[in-house]
């Protein structure tokens, strides 16, 4: 997921969502099912932005997220606008649950069939064509995925931290792994340590639960950087002696 | 395809952003050569390998024999290193059986204790030869090399191109390599492609490389020697 500049595609994909979140919220039905038509439209977008004008990934980041929340409360209820940005994840129902867990499950396998493709493609993409993967198809079932993750991502932790959500643990796992599989395991275990601790802390304090998850990962990432700080310092001593 | 030919190239011309990059490229490598192709930058070098490989659109015609296996070796991969990525994973993510790649990056002169190392912690020469490694991963019979860097310490006694001679002697391999070093040309090739947008010459080093092809190639300014190692 984190790799080359890819995170920062779910950047805009999450707060491109708001609009769809704001009629999601407007007439009443699932913010995932309102998000998930905006964030197809996100793509296609970026897709088309970075074929026209080449210009880099951050510039179009800022373009597409500012005008999708322009454009999102230009409509949206005020008093509706927290639930916009940062998610309410106790209103979701036993029912909505299941289904993300059936969603989810679907895309981790997905994602496991894919992923040593992706992981070429990655690298390079001239030398996954070289292999023979069809580096576009490849591409866009990646972004299609993506699409799904932040459409289920928003009704946690809203538009605004759903780029938070995908990036943060990922970030905590590459500073602490040292190949791939602790690398995808540990953002997996890591996401998962931090929406159990933002939820729990939510329930004692009565705080928002989105900012909370948010706020758990960026504990654990930064618990990762002096861990990873130690453990160099460790190995130049070891290298020393 | 006759006469042991495995490629044959025909009137390539390639146009990228309007550009015309190579024009009327012509040439055909036998079983066994080792073709260079040498040139100044921006003469095409990488975009002729890539349309070799069929990553780029292009005019004309490129004949591979059929049912050819490719190794490709690139010139650098930049992003490798953003990639927690340990050697075995690389190898991992062509799918090689786990005995093969062993093999290879024995053969390459590494031993077991390398898979468990990091991409990014690897030396640059290390890197490279684990490069090569991976092109001879699914045993091609041809190898397509971007600018085998030179003059870097791979690690032993053995040079960049001591290990390729000795791997195309060992897997009888075809070789097509950009390179920018003249030495190299002299020793190790059989053939010579020098490429600028055109072909400015073509055919076995000593007999092509004339101090006056050399400048059409690389325009004036050019110090000019035979080595005479072998």
């Amino acid at each position: 997921m984190l790799s080359k500049r890819m995170a920062l595609v779910a950047g805009p994909l999450g707060h491109l969502t708001l609009p769809g979140i704001a009629l999601a919220l407007m007439y009443g039905f699932d913010v995932s099912i309102g998000a998930f038509p905006f964030v197809i439209l996100g793509i296609i977008l970026i897709w088309l932005f970075e074929l026209k004008t080449k210009l880099p990934m951050e510039a179009l980041t800022a373009v597409v997220f500012a005008s999708a929340v322009a454009v999102a409360f230009l409509f949206l209820p005020v008093e509706q606008a927290e639930t916009a940005l940062v998610g309410d994840i106790s209103s979701v129902g036993s029912w909505e649950t299941g289904i993300s867990v059936v969603v989810a499950l679907f895309l981790f396998f997905v994602i496991k069939k894919i992923y040593p493709k992706m992981v070429l493609i990655n690298v390079s993409e001239d030398l996954a064509g070289s292999e023979g993967v069809n580096v576009r198809e490849y591409n866009l079932i990646y972004l299609v995925l993506i699409a799904i993750i932040v459409a289920l991502g928003v009704k946690m932790v809203g538009g605004l931290l759903t780029a938070a959500l995908v990036a943060i643990p990922a970030s905590a796992a590459r500073n602490l792994s040292r190949n791939l599989s602790q690398y995808a395991f540990g953002a997996m275990v890591i996401g998962s340590i931090s929406s159990f601790v933002g939820i729990l802390l939510f329930k004692l304090t009565g705080l928002p639960a989105g900012p909370l998850i948010i706020l758990a990962s960026t504990a654990i990432f930064l618990a990762s950087i002096f861990l990873k700080n130690k453990r160099t310092f460790k190995g130049r001593l070891s290298r020393a002696t | 395809m006759e006469n042991g030919l495995i490629l044959t190239v025909q009137d390539l011309n390639v146009e990228l952003d309007h550009r015309s990059i190579i024009e009327h490229l012509s040439f055909a490598v036998k079983k066994g050569d080792i073709v260079t192709i040498l040139g100044p930058n921006g003469a095409g070098k990488t975009v002729l390998l890539k349309c070799l490989l069929g990553l780029l659109p292009y005019d004309g015609e490129i004949a591979w024999e059929k049912g050819i296996k490719i190794g490709y070796v690139p010139q650098r991969l930049p992003f490798i290193k953003d990639i927690p990525l340990s050697v075995m994973d690389f190898f991992d993510l062509k799918g090689a059986a786990e005995q093969e790649v062993r093999d290879i990056v024995h053969a390459v002169g590494f031993g077991e204790e390398f898979f468990e190392r990091k991409i990014g912690d690897l030396s640059s020469g290390q890197f490279q030869r684990i490069l090569i490694a991976w092109g001879l991963v699914g045993n091609p019979q041809v190898l397509l090399f971007d600018e085998p860097t030179t003059g870097i310490d791979i690690g032993g006694e053995e040079t960049i191109y001591n290990l390729l001679a000795r791997l195309k002697e060992e897997r009888r391999l075809t070789m097509v390599l950009v390179t920018h070093d003249l030495s190299v040309v002299y020793q190790f090739s059989t053939h010579v492609i020098c490429l600028s947008r055109q072909a400015v010459c073509y055919g076995p080093p000593r007999e092509v490389l004339t101090p006056e092809s050399l400048q059409n190639l690389y325009g004036g300014g050019m110090k000019y020697y035979q080595h005479k190692h072998r």
